[in-house]
């Protein structure tokens, strides 16, 4: 016989598993009648000034928090094709506003918010507002003129600015002997495959997170791939002067121009020739940086990154 | 120290410890090995930060909370349960009672944050997988938090004083809110004209200036700290905490527990 001490738990525990389970189940239903209410696009506090008085001192926490907080968003929308990030700008300003000592958030901040869309916010003109943000508070830090000289680069292909950048870079005390290099090469040859791989290779070379890692081997993939097409139609530009008409397969590209083999892209897939003379790669979708190489009207996805390096 | 002071201080430590006040430790241990995997993998290039930042913010707060809370009551607890009479009945004088509170109440802090800091150096060294000369600063960090501590401490028991716990819990929580924005009081004075600005500067030197004692970011950055500010952040904690104790110590003594 069970006590009224013993029921009396036993109806207790029970009811608050089902209170539990039932609360959970209609909090679900909730969330899926008002999807848009979703918290990503919420910036209740604005204000990055307010923000930092609001945090009682403890701003280096909130900043973790805020930083934390623009990953999440960034990576959702990402992940869902966004077109737009309108939050992105604004919470990479409060986060910077209360620590402008947080590197990451510069050098992460300004490669989320420049590349076009779906790739990233389409912002450069923000990103370098960032980045000069960051310079102006760490002035003593080369990697910061080296991501805004990139996003020169590779954005605005401003190689003038570029240049000037890397050069203002090169002169802080303990940089990277390439910043002077990359001046250089930038004032000279600033379109060259040479160059675009240089500074990838960098990149691959000085970053330590993975991700900007494998961000780094897709470009230069890209690069390996943009730099074939152009020699590659170059070839077949050349066959068509001399036979008035362009080549109908690789192959007889391939025996015309005394080539060693069919060529292949990084992947190991060979390159296509269309009626038309135009060089493509097999799967283009591999491939999400490639500016050459592209059948007509494609539309790339989000850039997806392999696992080999 | 008095043995009177020392007695009075054990014993407050003592009824702390009874009072289960530690068992915040697993909650600080949670949220920080927590936060210390959790962080790892939704954030980008953060984990060290992330764990001296909450580590020591959570330090800080864990710690002005218990110094609030315990300190309010240390006076008029024992009122109200009528020990202090029991107390005072014996040669013990009323200011050695203050006195030994502020003690025994700094010591449970201390010996609390002890605890909090190898939490923080724990789960700094899962993070980094080894320790760096530049994370010796997390040191310096703590000590001003054990500094922000003790004028805290004066503070409750000057409130506890003369008020009543709830009260005194509002005064002191908002004297924590008000001396974290002591500097943004400062600056407000420097704008104002007449005697809107000597009273604006009179109660920016009059409430405690916690942010000097708040050098988290500056350490999660590995900024240096130097030996100056370090001796002045010491005096002025001893000062102010010596001024507050004061101050308890003559409303107390004038004060009628008939």
């Amino acid at each position: 016989m069970r006590t009224a001490r013993q029921r009396t738990t036993i109806i207790a525990a029970v009811s608050l598993a089902v209170s539990m389970a039932a609360s959970v189940l209609l909090l679900r239903h909730i969330d899926r009648l008002r999807p848009q209410a979703s918290i990503e696009d919420v910036l209740y506090i604005n204000s990055p000034k307010m923000i930092k008085r609001a945090s009682l001192g403890f701003d280096g926490l909130m900043a973790c928090i805020y930083w934390t907080r623009t990953v999440q968003y960034f990576g959702h929308r990402h992940f869902d094709y966004a077109h737009s990030y309108n939050e992105l700008a604004p919470l990479l300003e409060i986060t910077t506003t209360l620590d402008p000592h947080l590197l990451p958030a510069y050098q992460f901040g300004a490669s989320f918010l420049a590349p076009r869309p779906p790739g990233g916010a389409g912002q450069p003109e923000r990103a370098i507002r960032l980045m000069e943000y960051g310079i102006q508070n760490n002035p003593d830090n080369w990697q910061l003129y080296y991501n805004l000289g990139f996003v020169y680069y590779t954005e605005l292909k401003d190689y003038r600015k570029a240049a000037e950048v890397f050069e203002r870079g090169s002169n802080v005390p303990n940089a990277h002997p390439f910043m002077k290099i990359l001046a250089a090469q930038m004032a000279m040859h600033a379109g060259d495959f040479t160059t675009a791989r240089m500074l990838w290779s960098a990149t691959y070379e000085t970053a330590r997170e993975s991700t900007i890692r494998q961000n780094a081997v897709e470009h230069l993939r890209a690069v390996q791939v943009d730099e074939d097409v152009t020699h590659l139609e170059a070839l077949v530009t050349e066959f068509a002067q001399r036979n008035g008409r362009a080549p109908t397969s690789m192959t007889e590209l391939v025996a015309a121009a005394h080539l060693k083999g069919i060529p292949v892209d990084p992947d190991g897939d060979a390159y296509k020739i269309t009626s038309d003379g135009r060089v493509l790669v097999e799967t283009p979708d591999d491939f999400p940086f490639i500016t050459k190489g592209l059948p007509p009207g494609y539309k790339p996805g989000p850039p997806k990154f392999h696992s080999h390096s | 120290m008095s043995p009177r002071i020392a007695y009075i201080a054990a014993n407050t430590f003592r009824e702390a410890v009874r009072d289960r006040v530690l068992y915040n430790l697993i909650a600080f241990t949670l949220l920080l090995s927590g936060a210390a995997i959790f962080v790892g993998q939704i954030s980008i290039d953060i984990e060290r930060l992330v764990v001296i930042n909450l580590g020591l913010t959570a330090v800080s707060l864990f710690g002005v909370v218990i110094a609030i809370f315990i300190g309010i009551g240390l006076v008029s607890k024992e009122i109200e349960k009528r020990t202090l009479y029991t107390v005072l009945s014996r040669p013990v004088r009323r200011w050695e009672f203050i006195v030994g509170k502020f003690f025994g109440l700094a010591g449970t802090l201390v010996v609390n944050t002890f605890f909090m800091a190898i939490g923080v150096f724990g789960a700094l060294l899962y993070v980094t997988h080894k320790f760096s000369k530049p994370d010796a600063l997390i040191l310096v960090a703590l000590y001003f938090i054990i500094l922000e501590f003790l004028v805290i401490c004066s503070l409750a028991l000057l409130f506890s004083s003369f008020s009543s716990p709830l009260l005194s819990a509002v005064f002191a929580f908002s004297l924590f809110v008000i001396g974290s924005f002591a500097d943004d009081l400062r600056g407000f004075a420097g704008m104002a004209h007449g005697i809107t600005r000597w009273v604006a500067t009179g109660a920016a030197y009059l409430v405690p200036n916690f942010s000097a004692l708040n050098v988290i970011s500056a350490v999660a950055h590995q900024q240096p700290m130097s030996s100056q500010l370090i001796l002045q952040n010491t005096l002025y904690a001893l000062f102010y905490s010596a001024m507050a104790l004061s101050g308890a110590v003559l409303i107390f003594e004038r004060r009628n527990l008939k």
